[in-house]
């Protein structure tokens, strides 16, 4: 199966209202091309998942800035203070996530667990609305897996197979989120052979990428 | 006590960083707890995490020698140390929430006397959102809270915290300008103050009830 695309055919399969999940802390591993290629068709009324709203000038922080996000569901938004003004405004919902807990509701969607327990949140305003169980003594928040329409990653080296490399701290979210949409998309930095990333080496496994489209374009 | 800005800054960070072990893996806060990192005792080898998914953070980067993949946990060009290691999110917060921390050092906005949190949130404010903060706290083994002991005037040091808390008892120790606490199951003990600081001048800037050491001492600041 021919996995390589071109950022305008990956962009066929964006919608409007889709909720997207995207690598990258604070813009670093987000990938920067698909983020331009949303924002250049036009797409609205994004749900995203993130990490955090980034700065205003990258990463997810632009969607956010050009108002194409009608929710968002991060750990963090300080760093964009465009997300506060909407947040603060009505025009846009946040749903603040504790980081361990997102993760971890990611994790399970794609794991194809019913959820985790964590004792993250007990005791604040985390826990309103949340189920709350008792285990051999300790309590814990019961946090429902968080599943997206669509992945997109940032990978550092990606083969035409789809097997993905991440560099350094670029890693963050983007091999969980992999796991856990119906269409993943992967942005690569550098396009390689099948082969050429020793199969040790390989953090996220082909199996979870749909497409790749080549960074370089 | 101490009035000047700076010195405030430095007999907090000196205090705290004497608090480190070697061996330890260590979680420093954005802002003041960074600075941490400066006052590492000579021959104490610390490892320092970074929530963003790495062990082993090094000193900031030269200008113009800044690596695109490396940043900290916030968003600024890092470096790392030799026998560094990188991860993913969950895996970063699985050392965080599963006890494998040592030590975890963050500001707070509150802290009270049963050891309650509150430092992510000011309503209708500031809400910056807790990061990782409400994981760190609840798996870090010890919690140091390192702050400016009163804020403009007011204290921060509470018999309860009246904003939206973090975590609930999970502080360990507070390390201000004045004093040195420590959270006990009999309430807030004080076991050192800083130079030039009075019992009467830390309780005069405390809400909460405290109870002070028999062999209080004197930070070796």
């Amino acid at each position: 199966m021919k996995k390589i695309k071109t950022i305008d055919e990956a962009m066929e399969y964006i919608k409007d209202g889709m909720t997207i999940a995207f690598g990258g802390f604070m813009g670093v591993g987000t990938p920067e091309k698909l983020v331009d290629a949303i924002l250049a068709k036009g797409v609205k009324d994004l749900t995203i998942i993130c990490n955090d709203t980034a700065f205003p000038h990258n990463g997810v922080g632009k969607l956010v800035v050009n108002k194409r996000v009608k929710k968002c569901i991060v750990s963090h938004v300080g760093t964009n203070p465009e997300t506060g003004r909407q947040m603060n405004a009505g025009e846009m919902e946040v749903e603040l996530v504790p980081q361990g807990t997102l993760i971890e509701r990611i994790r399970s969607a794609g794991a194809g667990l019913g959820g985790v327990l964590t004792p993250t949140g007990i005791g604040t305003v985390v826990e309103e609305g949340k189920q709350k169980l008792n285990i051999q003594g300790k309590d814990y928040l019961l946090e429902l897996p968080l599943k997206a329409d669509v992945a997109m990653l940032q990978g550092s080296i990606v083969d035409k197979k789809g097997n993905v490399y991440y560099s350094k701290a670029t890693r963050n979210f983007n091999p969980i989120i992999a796991t856990a949409a119906d269409l993943v998309i992967v942005q690569a930095e550098k396009l390689v052979e099948a082969g050429e990333i020793d199969p040790s080496d390989v953090m996220t496994p082909s199996v979870f990428v749909n497409i790749i489209v080549d960074g370089r374009e | 006590m101490i009035q000047d800005k700076e010195r405030k800054r430095e007999v907090i960070v000196k205090r705290v960083a004497q608090e480190l072990k070697d061996g330890n893996l260590v979680n420093l806060g954005i802002g003041m707890p960074t600075l941490v990192a400066n006052y590492i005792p000579e021959g104490v080898d610390i490892l320092l995490q970074s929530e963003n998914g790495y062990v082993g953070i090094g000193p900031g980067p030269e200008a113009g020698k800044e690596d695109k993949d490396i940043v900290n946990a916030g968003g600024q060009p890092s470096t790392v140390v030799p026998g560094a290691a990188f991860f993913d999110s969950s895996m970063s917060f699985t050392i965080i929430r599963g006890g494998h921390l040592d030590i975890t050092v963050l500001g707070a906005l509150q802290v009270d006397q049963l050891g309650n949190l509150a430092n992510w949130m000011v309503p209708g404010k500031m809400v910056p959102g807790m990061g990782g903060a409400m994981d760190l706290v609840v798996g870090a083994k010890k919690v140091i809270i390192s702050m400016e002991h009163t804020a403009k005037g007011e204290a921060k040091i509470l018999k309860k915290c009246t904003l939206p808390l973090t975590a609930v008892g999970v502080v360990d120790m507070i390390i201000t300008e004045m004093c040195v606490i420590e959270v006990t199951k009999d309430g807030l003990l004080v076991t050192e103050l800083a130079p030039e600081t009075t019992k009467e001048e830390v309780s005069a800037a405390t809400e909460a009830d405290l109870i002070f050491a028999e062999d209080l001492k004197v930070m070796n600041v």
